[in-house]
């Protein structure tokens, strides 16, 4: 008896041990972040070759003279204006296309329906290494060539797709006697749709809005692709690219940048994670 | 039946079998107009511009010009006689092979982990999930500046730890910057698949593997005759969507390494951007993209089969 719950302390240990290596190793470069955005220069900038100077803690108290260069003295501002723009105009498009084509898909199209959803949902599987050479001959047509509507063209392409899946997977969670209540009392398809499925899929909606924006946010190849001044960039381009003076980072602002870009995104990423996975395999957890 | 109908609410809408049938009642009409934006939005800027990658691929294409003339297979011809292009090839399957080799036993490890009950067991998730949910470009900037070659954290750990007697140039060598580009795909994949694992864990019916416990199976033989077997389906979508990510992506290898030191870490993604895009060189950008199409082809397969049979099992 003795050893056994011997046997099960060492267990519970390795499950402890296990998880924390796990985490160290997701949040280490978080925390690599914290550390360089809040550090004074000389604190930063010691070779690693002088062993007695120890980089993992804060040797001298902590700055924010990275963060107030960030915001004042870099067009930081100017990216995250200009994504939230593109951002926006974005997701309009999806929506417009999307939510309708999800819930054609879920309910109106029966069984070619299945088919064409998962043909769609391929299609968010195209990645942009494929798409951004035959691009560039269509913007340069359209001569859109570092403008931000390149990207409010271009986006759509991914966030249609998985939005349209997403929402799918929604409306068809939606119980179908409501509806056909609906229709016995006298409303038409439409009617149906207007005043019963669109209340009751604001959250699903929602959902579809704000993967929508991170998406748009990570995005990294078409930005590098099409926008070249520094103040069209977006935030995921501009940080990485344009934060730099002649071959030296801003590495203490660069690092506050990418802290504060992430942070947000990895909590709302957090709260809808579930659905995402739902919908990325569904069919093979149907079990 | 007249006399009830007519003691019928005179403000009552009359019902929907007399009124006319409008396009807002034809379901068939109806969903096909719903589905139109979107499906016309996916073929003109999917589909068109897939068809146009292999058209160009074809051609003598440069940007500045709209220019297109047709030469058959040469662009194919240069790159296959480019020992830069075969490595590029090389280095795309290593990193995705090796990554997803990695990748793969830490997520099923970590599902492991976190399937059990213990404190803490939110917070950890909402950790593991951080690297997933970050701007690929910021983390890889993060990383950047781990593995800088003068102020790396890691070179001074090691170094008080006495496990380094040298000096790694993370980036000066071929073989460490190869290290660093899989740290960061391994970083950044495996938290995905263990969500994904996990998830499909949950959804194995429990008595089986009850039944498994209680028959006395060994922990390892509970792990590969009954867990990792019902856990199949799901680990390959885990897999194929790993495949496809690390195999196109671009910009980590780009942020991290721009290719180098001496084009030793091009991959097709990086290759296809340098000569398509900023050598101008369209045709033959896209020649190279191109060989990431099998990979795309053989994923969509194996997603269509998985879907299907667990359908056909349902």
């Amino acid at each position: 008896m003795t050893r056994r719950r011997w046997l099960r302390r060492v267990k519970r240990i390795a499950l402890y041990a296990g998880a924390a290596l796990f985490t160290l190793f997701a949040i280490f470069p978080f925390y690599w972040m914290l550390l360089t955005a809040f550090k004074t220069n000389r604190d930063l900038y010691v070779g690693a070759t002088d062993l007695s100077h120890i980089p993992w803690i804060f040797n001298e108290p902590p700055t924010l003279q990275h963060v107030q260069l960030l915001f004042l003295g870099t067009p930081y501002l100017t990216w995250v204006r200009n994504t939230v723009l593109v951002g926006a105009a974005v997701v309009v498009i999806t929506l417009v296309c999307a939510v309708p084509a999800g819930y054609s898909l879920a309910r109106l199209s029966g069984r070619w329906g299945e088919r064409l959803g998962i043909g769609i949902f391929l299609t968010y599987l195209v990645p942009p290494t494929l798409l951004f050479i035959p691009f560039a001959r269509v913007i340069a047509l359209l001569g859109l060539q570092n403008s931000p509507w390149a990207l409010v063209l271009i986006y759509p392409t991914f966030t249609i797709p998985f939005c349209t899946w997403l929402l799918m997977g929604f409306f068809r969670s939606i119980p179908r006697d409501i509806e056909e209540q609906g229709l016995i009392d006298g409303y038409s398809r439409w009617g149906v749709i207007r005043a019963i499925v669109l209340p009751l899929a604001v959250s699903g909606i929602l959902t579809a809005v704000i993967f929508a924006f991170t998406l748009v946010l990570q995005e990294f190849v078409y930005a590098l692709t099409f926008i070249s001044s520094v103040g069209k960039m977006t935030v995921s381009l501009g940080v990485p690219v344009a934060l730099v003076r002649g071959d030296v980072f801003y590495w203490g602002s660069l690092m506050a940048a990418a802290l504060i870009t992430s942070i947000p995104i990895a909590i709302v990423y957090n709260l809808f994670i579930d659905r995402f996975i739902a919908g990325l395999t569904a069919g093979a957890v149907k079990g | 039946m007249t006399a009830l109908r007519r003691e019928a609410h005179p403000s009552l809408a009359p019902p929907a079998i007399f009124r006319r049938r409008t396009l807002a009642d034809r379901e068939d009409l109806l969903g096909r107009i719903m589905l139109a934006p979107a499906l016309i939005y996916v073929i003109v800027l999917v589909g068109a511009p897939l068809l146009l990658a292999v058209l160009l691929s074809f051609s003598a294409s440069f940007a500045g010009s709209l220019e297109f003339r047709w030469i058959g297979l040469r662009n194919f011809a240069s790159i296959l006689a480019d020992s830069q292009f075969r490595l590029a090839l090389r280095n795309t399957t290593l990193f995705t092979v090796i990554s997803q080799i990695l990748v793969m036993i830490l997520a099923v490890t970590a599902a492991h982990i976190l399937e059990a009950a213990f404190a803490g067991r939110r917070v950890v998730r909402f950790l593991l999930l951080l690297p997933w949910a970050v701007p690929v470009s910021l983390a890889a900037m993060a990383w950047t500046w781990i593995f800088d070659s003068t102020f790396s954290v890691i070179n001074w750990t090691l170094k008080v730890t006495g496990l380094l007697s040298g000096w790694f140039y993370w980036f000066g060598d071929p073989t460490l910057a190869m290290i660093a580009i899989i740290t960061v795909h391994v970083w950044r994949m495996f938290p995905f698949a263990t969500v994904i694992v996990l998830a499909g864990m949950t959804a194995v019916p429990q008595d089986i593997r009850e039944a498994a416990v209680i028959d006395g199976a060994s922990f390892w033989r509970r792990l590969f005759q009954v867990n990792l077997p019902l856990l199949l389906p799901i680990i390959t979508v885990s897999v194929l969507f790993g495949v496809v990510f690390t195999s196109t992506d671009l910009g980590v290898v780009w942020l991290l390494t721009r290719g180098g030191p001496y084009n030793s870490t091009h991959v097709l993604s990086t290759l296809a951007f340098q000569r398509g895009i900023l050598g101008a060189n369209l045709g033959q950008g896209a020649s190279i993209a191109i060989f990431l199409l099998p990979v795309l082809f053989l994923a969509a397969v194996g997603m269509l089969r998985v879907a299907r049979r667990t359908e056909v099992g349902a």
